[in-house]
């Protein structure tokens, strides 16, 4: 048994060891040339290099154009796609004729890779802009339908039952019961979507001729400078992670009522 | 106890809630799967009267209490409230289901001003109803609490006060207090009765428990499974407020003794794959039944 102050210094301890070992873990690895057979670290930067690259970066007063594209197209490509796809999925969920007619295209798109639509996208839109914002759509259009559909299946018929039965009318259904009852499925599909936009980020980037982290990647690669490739995934990452407990926070905020994996 | 149940002394005459229950057969399923639930079901139920359907598992007497509230439609027959034909769900029938049907993102007080929202009262208004009911059902100072937090018999509480917030001429519930642990159901049940004997309106009680039913009802309908049907009716012999002596005495023992023989006949068991058309797990329920 430990005490409550202990616990709970921990909980904020644990997470910053796990992190710091695998630094640690890095750098042995890389600083040694460790050579495992199958993975060799002989031709990876150290963490020094690596924060020396990010030192550059924050220096150069390129990097808020790179976050400042970046995140402009992650933040539009995924609001588009919040709106689409919680619509679609609402109106999927609910209606058998809308999932009949709209349920086979989005199937049969679905396993499309973000990268396959590069050059339709290029073809498709006049701006490059436009194509990369469609990218990071098309990455996190699909976890937010599929999740929404799946929380409106998972509403309780006995909920619509005594819904009507205490006078809600048709419409009202929707509001009232089908969309806060699929709330929690809804949110878990934007915070996946909201990995898969950063995800799609440089496959998005690679159309973009000047700015943006992922182009900042990729052009690292195309240039091999490997500890710059990996500040831009680490910075990726961090924007990832940032931008999901944002999202967190703000269902939580929303439903205080919902509380993941019991009761409050 | 004496104090609540001498409240029904006070019981005010009701002249509406009537139900006519008119040759009603009712199918579920579809295709290969489909069966007849109620089979040529004939009941009138007088204003003001509390009546249990007493059977076991799969006889229909969910599937009864369904059409009476408008999520089944019948096959063949009809039914009327007051004489009017019954075309769907309406506050003025109020259904409550054995595990509650609570919006669990709406706050116990919003939960049970629900059905005043719905009709376009006013949030003042709402608000002060919904308290009076909280506190007729004990449950004063849970109003800010979410219905998760509540144990099963608060959240019935808050059930049944949301549905008797729109003044139903009917109450309809299906096996209300199944899921309470017995001295739970037992306070319940008074409950009901004393919410009942105050402000008397029609209730039908759907229930496997032979003894809640002669505790609760003026009348017993026994129902036989497949195709589903009232075998007998049974007026119950006892005043009101009901007493211990009532629950004790020969004359309950041997009602109960012949409802058991009624319940335990062979032909009166099904399967059970088929059960209750409300309860979301059964494989034979009919999905249109919900579809609006």
């Amino acid at each position: 048994m430990t005490a409550p102050g202990q616990q709970s210094v921990a909980r904020h301890v644990l997470p910053l060891l796990s992190l710091i070992v695998c630094v640690l873990l890095w750098h042995v690895a890389s600083s040694r040339h460790l050579h495992l057979g199958l993975v060799t670290f002989q031709n990876v930067p150290q963490p020094l290099e690596v924060v020396h690259a990010a030192w550059d970066l924050f220096q150069s007063p390129k990097l808020q154009n790179h976050l400042g594209a970046s995140l402009g197209r992650v933040a539009s490509g995924f609001l588009v796609a919040a709106v689409l796809g919680v619509g679609l999925g609402l109106a999927i969920g609910r209606f058998r004729w809308v999932r009949e007619t709209l349920m086979p295209p989005l199937e049969v798109a679905r396993p499309i890779p973000a990268v396959a639509w590069i050059p339709l996208s290029i073809l498709m839109f006049p701006s490059s802009e436009g194509s990369m914002i469609f990218i990071t759509f098309v990455g996190a259009l699909f976890p937010i339908l599929l999740n929404t559909i799946h929380g409106v299946h998972g509403v309780d018929p006995r909920l619509i039952a005594s819904a009507r039965s205490l006078g809600t009318r048709r419409w009202a259904i929707f509001a009232r019961v089908i969309l806060p009852a699929a709330a929690p499925s809804v949110l878990t599909g934007l915070s996946i979507g909201m990995g898969t936009c950063w995800f799609c980020l440089v496959t998005a980037e690679m159309i973009s001729g000047q700015y943006g982290i992922g182009y900042y990647t990729w052009e690292s690669y195309t240039v091999q400078n490997y500890a710059n490739i990996i500040v831009g995934m680490l910075l990726i990452g961090l924007l990832g992670m940032g931008s999901s407990a944002l999202l967190h926070r703000a269902g939580q905020a929303l439903m205080p009522w919902y509380r993941p994996g019991g009761r409050p | 106890m004496n104090a609540i149940l001498s409240l029904s002394e006070l019981a005010p005459e009701v002249s509406t809630g009537r139900l006519d229950i008119d040759r009603v057969s009712i199918e579920l399923g579809s295709g290969a799967d489909r069966f007849t639930a109620l089979d040529d079901v004939s009941v009138n139920i007088a204003p003001g009267e509390f009546v249990c359907l007493l059977g076991p598992s799969g006889c229909g007497k969910s599937t009864l209490l369904g059409a009476l509230a408008g999520h089944l439609t019948p096959s063949r027959g009809q039914l009327r409230l007051d004489g009017a034909p019954i075309g769907g769900p309406d506050p003025q029938r109020g259904l409550v289901f054995q595990h509650h049907t609570l919006f669990p993102w709406l706050s116990v007080r919003d939960n049970v001003a629900y059905g005043l929202r719905m009709r376009g009262v006013g949030r003042a208004e709402r608000h002060a109803q919904a308290m009076t009911w909280l506190k007729e059902v004990g449950l004063e100072g849970f109003e800010h609490h979410y219905p998760g937090a509540l144990s099963g018999g608060m959240q019935q509480r808050v059930e049944i006060a949301r549905v008797l917030i729109n003044q139903p001429r009917v109450l309809l519930m299906d096996e209300p207090f199944g899921a309470l642990d017995a001295l739970t159901r037992l306070k319940m049940q008074e409950l009901l009765l004393a919410l009942w004997s105050k402000r008397r309106m029609t209730v039908v009680f759907v229930t496997h428990d032979i003894d809640e039913a002669l505790f609760m009802a003026d009348r017993i309908l026994v129902m036989s499974a497949r195709p589903g049907r009232v075998i007998e009716e049974i007026i119950v012999p006892a005043g009101r407020p009901r007493s211990a002596e009532w629950l004790t005495g020969a004359s309950f023992i041997e009602h109960k003794r012949h409802c058991l023989a009624l319940l335990r006949d062979p032909a009166l068991t099904v399967p059970l794959a088929r059960l209750s058309p409300i309860n979301p797990a059964a494989e034979s329920a009919d999905p249109a039944a919900y579809a609006d």
